[in-house]
């Protein structure tokens, strides 16, 4: 139909998701961090099966040794095997660490989103109300939920969520300050599209790649404070192969049998490790700002 | 010959090397120019001319480029050298000193944090030998050079509280301060207004009568070109396509790009003496070009059907408060939108034009009801939409589209291009669910792109065929009215020219109303049937395409014509008296509306204001 005068050429044709991973394998250290991660799960996810004892069956026969063929990481005061309380433990960490960070980012992405997008009145009420959870250090706010909600591994995952919405509400926030003013969404409002539909379909897309940056490193400090507050006996109760409360348990042996806070000490360590590494080469694949082309 | 050459590239490639691939941006290029005289490169995004030019500065190595082949020789004030062969510490000699580089945002080029005297006395102060005073009494009487009236004053101004036009003059102040004996300038005026950049083009000339230098003159306007060029240099895909004086280009262009180039720009006073707007005759860029009687095979674009304007506009107003302060109190207000009245028929495209800061684009936002107005009505079709409210309010978005400038900018990235364009059909529920996928392959093929596009991703199109896309998806809705703002000012000139031709070719079919918002009175020439020209808000004069083209009355809509470059040699003006002065600001006191009276009929359907508006009394 109409006459075609110049040639104009399109640019190469790369998918989204290709895109990504390209960028993302370039990261050595963060592909090591997700080898490690994939590892973890597989291992909590098989546990039944991979682990080689019973990790609440005690044998008195076997108590307090040091590390062996028989017993990888030794055993505790009942004989019970460390190793297959982590691997168990593995279980319990990663389910408090990620279902704690998805509602937490859940609510704060939603708060984040509807409060950048109003402004005004709705913007200031959310972002003083994130303010003033901020302003606890987060182990305590986690401690005075518990203290209202009583202590046990389910009101943990609930006080982390709590603590978790406010970095994600300013963190959507800040993006959709950006994006409701990028020309698209002028464009579909010309079309008429609702308001509700804008936040759902061109705002939060856009606001994915910060969350789930964000998201992957969330996952490693609410490990740590899940583990901090079964520590205090605040979380998981005996006798929960829980690792913060397999540390309680081997903090009076401490000069006596290193291994009872070494390797679930170290379990925290690497998981935790892990998730930062590896949301880092998240950050790096998936920042706009640290891209070239 | 060779000696007498202020610089000569001879074959000269440059490469850039990524991960994957090697792109050879410039291909054995050659070309010399001679003290005084001014070669233009010409060509189209990608055609490697930016490219070109800091090879010679040899700054193409920060972009991770390279020059691979060929040589440039550079004949400076202390002899001869070969740039590429310089190491980069050599370089550092040669940059600014003997060589000075202009670019188009003179925003980033300048550092918002020192005053303008600071940098040019730093400037100056790099490349000679001489004390801060000196140096500060040099940046004066380069601002003085560079006609920058009250230099003084300016001196101790920050580059945010200067207008585009003068901190560009700013910039060339700076460049010129050590007496280069080559200026590049690269896109120099194209983020500035037209007769702003009237104005830079003729002190670039004078400055360089006075200072007798060589300068590359880089842009994409031919308009541009045939105003400041002796020789021009036409490039394509990084290749030389053909080069010669400024006449022969324009009179007898022998490479079928070069023909094709100049077929598509548009030209003002093209359509003198017709009575309707008709589209562009174009020429197949690779051979197989029609001959001259060819040219002209479209009818005039006679669409305008029925008296009773479907979209009346009465008195709009719409201003933006200023808060400053602690208790944000109201310090001031834009008058953007004052007291606009128009009317708008069924297949009629009005165009309002205007200069950056008019009011323009606030007029089509508040049409488009994304800008709450202050006051007054629109009626579509008798019925004032701008008291909708809710469902009924996006009901009538259906009815008026916006087609914005930046067409990637208006699409999700994230979303493919045929959700973009079913998002309007699935928002107002046009077609069962079962048909959408039809309505956007049909759509698509209305614009001329293929059915396959619609899974492709918005990166992946070029700025041309992103347009087509916007206006696929404004056609989505069917609607009466579409609103462009300068929908085709970030286009090359030959897509430019297909994509306004569209335009034409949907308003033929669908009996479209068209406003056409936009700077360029060549293109506006084009497509409208009518035309509004804008100042301060206000609606100075309007009346036929014919009427305000071949008739002025008002002062600004003169100037505004006077001021833009002709694409043609002979045309061209060079000692056209300089327009003097800055564009008017629209900000006023608080309770201080500026003087609206009611437009004056000179002729039939034409209207001046005869009332004092800014500088225009």
């Amino acid at each position: 139909m109409t006459t075609t005068v110049l040639v104009e050429p399109a640019e190469q044709m790369r998918k989204p998701l290709a895109e990504f991973w390209r960028r993302f394998r370039r990261q050595k250290v963060a592909l090591v961090a997700l080898a490690f991660l994939v590892l973890l799960v597989g291992v909590a996810a098989l546990a039944p099966w991979v682990a080689p004892y019973d990790p609440a069956a005690p044998d008195y026969n076997a108590v307090l040794q040091g590390p062996s063929a028989a017993h990888w990481a030794g055993t505790d005061t009942y004989g019970r095997d460390i190793f297959s309380r982590i691997i168990w433990g593995a279980r319990i960490s990663l389910a408090v660490g990620f279902l704690s960070v998805t509602l937490g980012a859940l609510g704060g992405v939603s708060l984040g989103i509807i409060a950048g997008y109003y402004g005004g009145l709705v913007d200031s009420a959310v972002m003083r109300l994130c303010d003033l959870l901020l302003a606890f250090p987060g182990i305590l706010l986690a401690i005075a939920v518990i203290a209202v909600l009583g202590p046990g591994i389910t009101n943990v995952i609930y006080a982390v969520a709590i603590f978790s919405i406010p970095v994600f509400a300013r963190l959507a926030r800040g993006t959709t300050l950006q994006l409701k003013r990028t020309v698209y969404v002028d464009a579909a409002r010309a079309i008429g599209v609702s308001n509700t539909t804008i936040m759902l379909r061109h705002i939060l897309p856009g606001t994915l790649p910060n969350v789930i940056v964000y998201f992957s490193m969330r996952i490693g400090t609410s490990i740590l404070t899940a583990a901090a507050l079964s520590f205090i006996g605040l979380g998981a109760q005996p006798p929960s192969p829980e690792w913060g409360a397999m540390l309680a348990d081997g903090r009076t042996y401490m000069g006596v049998a290193d291994h009872l806070t070494l390797f679930p000490g170290l379990a925290i360590f690497l998981t935790v490790l892990g998730f930062n590494l590896f949301g880092d080469g998240l950050r790096d694949a998936l920042d706009p700002k640290l891209r070239s082309s | 010959m060779t000696s007498t050459n202020i610089i000569d590239v001879r074959n000269i490639s440059v490469e850039f090397r990524g991960e994957e691939d090697t792109f050879r941006a410039v291909r054995n290029l050659s070309f010399a120019i001679a003290p005084g005289e001014t070669l233009a490169v010409v060509g189209e995004s990608g055609s490697g001319k930016s490219v070109t030019s800091l090879a010679i500065m040899r700054l193409i190595e920060f972009g991770g480029g390279r020059i691979v082949d060929g040589k440039i020789t550079f004949n400076g004030q202390s002899g001869s050298r070969v740039l590429s062969d310089q190491s980069m510490r050599q370089m550092e000699a040669v940059r600014g000193n003997d060589i000075a580089m202009i670019f188009q945002e003179p925003m980033t080029s300048l550092n918002p944090v020192f005053t303008v005297g600071q940098q040019i006395a730093e400037a100056v102060r790099l490349h000679q030998n001489c004390s801060d005073a000196e140096a500060r009494a040099e940046a004066l009487r380069m601002l003085e050079k560079v006609r920058i009236p009250d230099a003084r004053r300016i001196l101790d101004r920050h580059p945010h509280q200067l207008s585009g036009g003068m901190r560009q003059r700013v910039m060339i102040a700076m460049a010129l301060s050590c007496k280069p004996r080559l200026l590049i300038a690269d896109e120099p005026t194209t983020a500035l207004d037209v007769t702003i950049q009237a104005q830079i083009l003729k002190l670039i000339r004078l400055l360089q009568e006075e200072m007798g230098m060589a300068v590359l003159f880089i842009t994409h306007d031919m308009g541009v070109v045939a105003e400041v060029a002796d020789r021009v240099l036409v490039m394509r895909h990084g290749e030389k396509v053909e080069e010669g004086t400024v006449e022969e280009i324009f009179d007898a262009p022998q490479h079928p790009y070069t023909k094709a180039l100049l077929a598509a720009v548009p030209r003002l006073g093209a359509l003198q003496g017709q009575d309707l707007p008709r589209r562009f005759p174009l020429l197949k860029a690779d051979g197989d070009h029609r001959d001259a009687s060819g040219y002209d095979h479209h009818p005039p674009q006679d669409t305008v059907t029925g008296d009773a304007p479907i979209l009346q506009v009465r008195d709009l107003v719409t201003r933006f408060d200023i808060r400053k302060g602690l208790l944000s109190r109201v310090t001031g207000r834009v008058h953007a939108v004052e007291h606009v009245n128009f009317d708008l028929r069924r297949g009629e495209t009005l165009a309002l034009v205007g200069e950056s800061g008019c009011g323009k684009s606030t007029t089509g936002r508040t049409l488009m009801m994304l800008q709450e107005p202050n006051g007054g009505q629109v009626l579509y079709k008798g019925k004032d939409i701008l008291s909708l409210r809710g469902a009924e309010r996006q009901e009538m978005r259906r009815k008026i589209q916006y087609v914005f400038q930046d067409p990637y900018a208006s699409l999700d990235p994230r979303l493919t291009v045929g959700f973009s364009i079913a998002e309007p059909l699935l928002t107002h529920k046009l077609v069962k669910p079962s048909e959408v996928q039809d309505r956007v392959v049909q759509l698509l093929r209305d614009v001329g792109l293929q059915p396959e596009h619609a899974r492709r991703y918005p990166h992946q199109f070029s700025g041309g065929q992103r347009q087509r896309i916007c206006i696929a998806r404004a056609l989505a809705g069917d609607p009466d009215i579409l609103i462009t703002d300068e929908a085709v000012a970030a286009l090359d000139v030959s897509i430019q020219a297909q994509v306004v031709n569209l335009m034409m070719e949907l308003q033929e079919q669908r009996g479209l109303s068209f406003i056409f918002i936009s700077h360029d009175m060549a293109v506006v020439e084009r497509v409208s049937h009518r035309v509004a020209v804008m100042y301060l808000g206000q609606i100075v004069e309007i009346g036929s395409r014919r009427q305000v083209f071949e008739n002025p009355q008002h002062p600004y809509t003169r100037r505004l014509l006077s001021a833009v470059p002709i694409a043609s040699p002979e045309g061209r003006n060079r000692n056209r008296p300089l327009i003097e002065g800055e564009i008017a600001s629209p900000v006023r006191a608080p309770n201080d509306p500026p003087l609206v009276a009611p437009l004056v009929e000179v002729e039939a359907g034409h209207h001046v204001a005869r009332h004092p508006i800014g500088d225009f009394s």
